[in-house]
């Protein structure tokens, strides 16, 4: 009887102690619910997206235009408009279902945990946007998708050492997916529907049955 | 083996400081307190324990003319909280 009872406590121990090295190094207040509707915000998104091109190439293949560059300039400033739409419905959602999760878990919303993980976050995350904005300014539109995934996989690399390990396998598809989308210029919306849509839904609901149903 | 659990962490709140320390640099007494969940008083007398043991170094400093007092694990200290992990370990697999 006595042997269990040191047995029990010492694995409590041990319990305790993996906690509190996790709770203080680590933001896990992630929720995979902010996974998946930021994934279907940028499915709506690439929808969009790929409907405003595919009517620029119709109405262009008709010849009813005959201002090519203006035609182009319209679609980039919808298009631009609608990737930041996306990004901060996405980001609300996220900010929505995080900070539920970390009141209910008691962890500070703004600790020095989330701060190391948004910085960490944030250093290629943008680098990746100055140098889309470079790559839009060179002219190479094509690059643009494969870029952001590649960066936004970087981000999630580099972020996942401060946050729920999950994070570090998604963010390694993204930049295998971006790498893929690179050689498939042309493709853009369908990669990104594919990377920040279908992934973040998987890993979201993944991620909700692993860790915010237990 | 037994003789390897270190007497000085045999308390939940000293453990969690330890465990704490072990993967942070170093963290604030705000910081400790918010994850510990225990009163100031609390914290403080397991801090002082700590710190005359020679397990953590504390650090006084002024930040925008408030004192902050911030806390990291010293070299032994990092030592004797692993010994006294490695004999948890042990003893639960001894007596599986």
């Amino acid at each position: 009887m006595k042997k269990e009872d040191s047995n029990t406590n010492s694995l409590d121990q041990l319990n305790q102690i993996r906690d509190m090295m996790e709770q203080s190094s680590k933001f896990i207040s992630l929720s995979g619910l902010s996974g998946v509707m930021a994934g279907l915000t940028a499915l709506a998104g690439a929808f969009y997206g790929h409907f405003l091109i595919r009517s620029q190439q119709e109405s262009l293949h008709d010849g009813l235009q005959l201002n090519y560059d203006g035609v182009r300039e319209t679609i980039l400033t919808k298009l631009f408009i609608a990737a930041a739409l996306t990004l901060i419905i996405a980001i609300g959602f996220g900010a929505f279902f995080t900070i539920r999760k970390a009141k209910a878990k008691g962890q500070a919303l703004f600790g020095s945990t989330s701060k190391r993980l948004a910085i960490n976050m944030l250093i290629p995350l943008i680098s990746g946007g100055v140098f889309c904005l470079v790559l839009i300014y060179h002219g190479l539109i094509g690059l643009v998708a494969p870029a952001t995934l590649i960066f936004y996989g970087l981000a999630l690399v580099n972020a996942s050492k401060y946050t729920l390990n999950d994070i570090r396998n998604l963010g390694i598809l993204e930049i295998m997916l971006g790498l893929i989308a690179s050689l498939y210029i042309g493709y853009g919306t369908l990669f990104w529907a594919i990377g920040f849509g279908m992934l973040h839904i998987v890993y979201g609901i993944v991620m909700y049955f692993k860790y915010d149903k237990a | 083996m037994i003789e390897k659990l270190q007497k000085i962490f045999e308390s939940r709140v000293r453990l969690g400081i330890m465990s704490m320390l072990m993967v942070n640099d170093s963290m604030d007494f705000n910081s400790l307190k918010e994850n510990l969940k225990v009163t100031d008083g609390n914290l403080a007398s397991h801090l002082l324990a700590l710190e005359k043991k020679e397990m953590i170094l504390v650090q006084k400093e002024f930040v925008a003319r408030k004192p902050k007092t911030s806390y990291s694990s010293t070299p032994i200290g990092r030592k004797l909280f692993k010994d006294h992990l490695n004999a948890l370990e042990k003893l639960i697999s001894n007596n599986n």
